[in-house]
């Protein structure tokens, strides 16, 4: 009934969406937030021009590659789950054999002409996976079924994990939960499951790098450490307090235009965007994402086969995490792990992966066989 | 079993809504903890976070003031602030730090001491702060380096006033000098208004007065980054000047003072008795006061010590020397007071003393006496045994609280550093002292300023001026005036509280003035020489202090004792007598005889400015 809303509108412009098989509230959403991201992305790298003209070719890139995915049948995505979780799983693997060294973790792969990181694949295609799993199975899923979904989430979040690169685990990990979450977990499991990873958390710090251990303690105290792995959040937080209700105004705030604030173009451009536009700015910034996150779920409750259903519920809460991880860390109340803004922080692969991931919700949304009345 | 293998696509619909609203509100309720979060930071804690946003971006930076001048009595400067350059280097926009220090070696002197401590100082500096590589670059430096600078970025030269001393050594211990400050220093002072680096007087008047000459520092307040680089001004204080000072001195007087005590060691104070301000202060051997102002090289300082002489030592108000026969006018004057001896009545000099009921000699040093003596024949002759009875018939006590009244034996007060108080003897500071009684015979030697009696040139100088004036009292001071530069305007310094010394009768003053008169213009005063060619009127009186005791019955031979054990040569005057313009005191350090080495120095002086300043109604 709502999609007849849509496709009965009579703007010629939101014809022209839907006929690309996008979703025009999404879409609109989507742009908004990137526009923003560019205003942001300029003040925070001190009006440079050509980073700007970079990141929009990057956002055209994801775009493209958004309206390419919306064309491509749920079906065929189904289809291809296995083989390309297979291939990232090869790739993960690879990556830990072959792999560049990049700032002390081991995640590129460079096959001459480009560099490419599996792990960002992964994000789709772990999730993809754990649907395609439960999409010929009768749901609630059975806990044989729920084990063999858990083994599939855990094998991509260990190879990840072992890079190591303990942010995209974690999301790789959460993408692949949820799944399993809207396939019909027992809430009893899930709150069990809760109980076993606190319990399992003396485990997962005896396996930490030392460099994870460092931002979790930071993160717990940061004025330990001012100069060191504290700096970072310190700055942060003097530069999202310092914005107060109003804001300093774009292109004024100082943590960011004085060089205090460290990273601010990539993970730590939300507080640049706090301290500029002040708690009325985040508000609005922070509704955006929601009503993106809404949108998706809404898109998925209306999917009309379990596989779209469950990818698009994941799919979106995934972006919901990212949102929630980086500005948790960024407000001090997450440690430090590298995740950045979705959609604004400066940077290619994330921003591809995401937007091929709203790619496949609007193809999910748009490939319905419609029911009219 | 067999129904849970069947999909349930309603159910599963089902489901799956329940668990979107679920997680909807798991959402909603996750925003709502970040925006939580955030309004504790942005309008909770707003203000903590605004202050530390502030202090890391806004930093104060001091602004050294200049320096006051300081002037002589006629407006020539003896203290002055010159640009010299430094050579300054920014580390963080230097490429090659060795390779341009060696390249700058080639062009300038660098010696290994500088590069040590601009490797000292890079560890302690501030980001992006400019440390000096070295100071005090010649003329010729400066341009070789301005022709090369393209080549060194980073590299720079910074021109900031330092003080000079345009005059050299003359007048060193009247002006002192500055120096960089050191940790004691640092301690002590504002810290508020020095740093580090900061220039502060060490010694005399740059020290005394170092709060009006200094001046209030300038506080800029400027943005920077994170690296410290200064990007703009936010606000800005500029320094307050430090206040000009006018000295009584006359520059002139000073170095015709000093070119006429030639290579003597030794001290020499002219007062002007009108007013007490001091018109010359002269310690021998004079140093340059230059060398200490970018900080005295090694060699230089040992050069400086070198020899014996103590140079840095201010003999005119440090040293204290047995004040030897200048006493005897005050210890007349006291005696006339007390009523001991009248003024016309004769004292029989046979060569020597005796006290009642004791075997010792005390010696004249005129072996053959003076024979018949008068208070006049006394001072113009330097009769001992004359003053051994006056001082035996006054006793101690009357002696030291009658000399107590012209400031011996205490600091006068000059408005400066290094002053010590001379020593007084008494029978109380005896006792306290040396834990004996006070012997009859030391009463004796006091009475011609031997034994515990100690002075400053500064202190003789003074009494002679207080005698000039006949009891008015002023006590010496330096500072005549100050101009304040923010107003231009000149303010007369507040001279010390005066003191009228008051005798029974005042025509005892007379008489010991005639005394002193006798002893230049007598026909047999001891400083006859120089009363031949005079202009005008000059009372004064000889001293030769000992420094060396003579053993009974021994004969003192000049020319067999080293130089270093012979007497110090002491001459105290002041003229014209009537209207005193000027009263004069010198000891020449081994001098020797008082009326042949130390007088002609004194007319010397008192000549240049009596002719200078008077010389129409002086005569």
């Amino acid at each position: 009934m709502r999609a007849d809303y849509f496709e009965s509108n009579d703007s010629g412009r939101l014809k022209l969406l839907q006929s690309l098989r996008l979703d025009p509230p999404l879409t609109l959403a989507l742009l908004l937030l990137t526009a923003f991201g560019l205003g942001i992305l300029y003040s925070a790298d001190s009006q440079n021009i050509d980073l700007i003209f970079r990141q929009l070719t990057r956002l055209s890139l994801a775009f493209g590659v958004m309206v390419l995915m919306a064309q491509i049948p749920p079906q065929n995505f189904r289809l291809w789950a296995p083989w390309i979780f297979l291939l990232g799983v090869i790739l993960l693997a690879s990556v830990l054999v072959f792999g560049d060294v990049g700032k002390g973790a081991k995640r590129w792969l460079d096959f001459g002409i480009v560099r490419f990181q599996p792990s960002e694949m992964m994000k789709l295609a772990a999730p993809m996976m754990v649907a395609w799993f439960f999409a010929d199975k009768p749901l609630p899923p059975s806990f044989k079924h729920l084990l063999i979904a858990l083994i599939l989430v855990i094998i991509p979040t260990m190879l990840i994990a072992k890079q190591p690169d303990l942010g995209t685990s974690l999301l790789i990990a959460a993408a692949g939960f949820f799944v399993i979450y809207f396939a019909g977990l027992k809430w009893k499991l899930l709150v069990g499951f809760g109980m076993i990873i606190t319990a399992l958390t003396p485990v997962v710090w005896h396996y930490m790098h030392d460099y994870q251990r460092r931002r979790v303690l930071t993160f717990l105290n940061p004025e330990n450490d001012p100069l060191g792995s504290g700096y970072h959040i310190i700055q942060s937080k003097i530069a999202i307090g310092s914005g107060g209700l109003y804001g300093k105004g774009w292109l004024n705030g100082t943590q960011s235009h004085l060089d205090f604030l460290p990273e601010r173009s990539t993970d730590f451009i939300f507080a640049v965007f706090a301290e500029e536009f002040g708690f009325i700015g985040v508000i609005v910034l922070l509704a955006l994402y929601v009503f993106i996150v809404i949108r998706g779920l809404v898109i998925a409750s209306q999917a009309q086969d379990s596989f779209g259903r469950l990818l698009a519920g994941s799919l979106s809460l995934t972006f919901l995490v990212y949102l929630f991880v980086n500005v948790g860390m960024v407000s001090g109340l997450l440690p430090v792990v590298g995740v950045p803004l979705p959609l604004v922080s400066y940077g290619g692969t994330s921003m591809v992966t995401l937007m091929a991931g709203f790619g496949m919700l609007m193809s999910i949304h748009s490939h319905r066989r419609l029911l009219r009345q | 079993m067999y129904r849970t293998l069947i999909k349930d696509l309603y159910m599963e619909a089902r489901i799956f809504n329940v668990r979107a609203i679920v997680a909807a509100l798991v959402a909603i309720v996750l925003i709502s903890l970040l925006l939580a979060r955030l309004f504790q930071l942005q309008i909770t804690e707003h203000d903590h976070f605004d202050t530390l946003s502030n202090n890391n971006r806004v930093r104060l930076m001091s602004s050294e003031p200049n320096r006051g001048l300081i002037y002589d009595r006629h407006g020539m400067v003896m203290a002055e602030n010159r640009p010299t350059f430094s050579l300054d280097i920014i580390p963080e926009e230097v490429d090659a730090l060795d390779t341009t220090l060696s390249q700058l070696g080639n062009l300038i002197s660098l010696s290994e001491s500088d590069i040590k401590g601009f490797n000292k100082s890079i560890k302690r500096r501030k980001p992006f702060q400019s440390i000096t590589l070295r100071s005090n670059l010649s003329e010729k430096e400066v341009a070789i380096l301005a022709v090369n600078r393209y080549r060194f970025p980073g590299v720079d030269f910074k021109t900031k006033l330092t003080r000079y001393y345009p005059m050299g050594s003359s007048a060193v211990h009247v002006l002192g000098y500055v120096g960089r400050i050191d940790e004691d220093e640092l301690q002590r002072v504002d810290s508020s208004q020095y740093n580090g680096s900061s220039p502060i007087g060490k010694i005399g008047i740059e020290s005394y007065y170092e709060k009006e000459l200094r001046g209030q520092r300038g506080y800029q307040k400027v943005e920077v980054n994170v690296q410290g680089r200064v990007l703009r001004v936010l606000d800005e204080t500029p320094p307050i000047p430090g206040k000009d000072l006018v000295l009584s001195i006359d520059a002139g007087l000073q170095a015709t003072a000093e070119y006429a005590m030639g290579d003597n060691s030794g001290a020499m104070v002219a007062i002007e008795p009108e007013t007490g301000e001091v018109l010359a202060m002269v310690s021998m051997p004079i140093y340059d006061p230059n060398l200490f102002v970018h900080g005295i090289s090694q060699k230089a300082y040992t050069a400086l010590q070198s020899g014996g002489q103590r140079p840095q030592f201010n003999r005119a108000l440090s040293g204290q020397y047995p004040p030897g026969s200048i006493m005897k006018p005050f210890i007349g004057l006291g005696g006339l007071d007390a009523s001991v001896i009248g003024v016309h009545d004769e004292v029989f000099c046979e060569g020597y003393f005796m006290l009642p009921n004791e075997e010792r000699q005390y010696r004249d040093w005129k072996r053959t006496g003076h024979l018949d003596t008068t208070m006049k024949k006394a001072l113009a002759e330097s009769c001992d045994v004359y003053f051994y009875k006056m001082s035996y018939l006054m006793g101690i006590d009357r002696i030291s609280s009658f000399l107590d009244q012209f400031g011996f034996g205490k600091k006068m007060g000059i408005d400066t550093t290094s002053e010590q108080t001379g020593l007084l003897p008494s029978r109380e500071w005896k006792q306290k002292t040396k834990n004996t009684i006070w012997y009859p015979g030391e009463t004796l030697i006091t009475g011609i300023g031997q034994g515990y009696m100690l002075a400053t040139p500064l202190q003789m100088a003074s009494a002679t001026a207080t005698l000039s004036m006949r009891g008015l009292r002023k006590p010496p001071y330096l500072l005549k005036a100050m101009r304040d530069h923010q107003t231009g305007e000149m303010i007369d310094s507040q001279p010390p509280e005066h003191k009228q010394i008051s005798i029974k009768s005042n025509r005892h003053w007379s008489n010991i003035i005639n005394g002193m008169k006798e002893v230049v213009h007598g026909r047999h005063g001891t400083a006859r020489l120089i009363g031949e060619d005079l202009t005008y009127t000059m009372a004064g009186k000889t001293g030769t202090a000992q420094v060396y005791g003579i053993a009974q019955g021994e004969v003192y031979d000049e020319e067999s004792l080293a130089k270093k054990l012979r007497d110090h040569a002491l001459f105290t005057a002041f003229a014209p007598i009537k209207k005193p313009k000027i009263a004069a005191t010198i000891i020449i350090e081994n001098g020797g005889s008082g009326g042949r080495v130390a007088a002609p120095i004194v007319k010397q002086v008192i000549d240049h400015y009596i002719h200078k300043n008077y010389s129409k109604n002086a005569r």
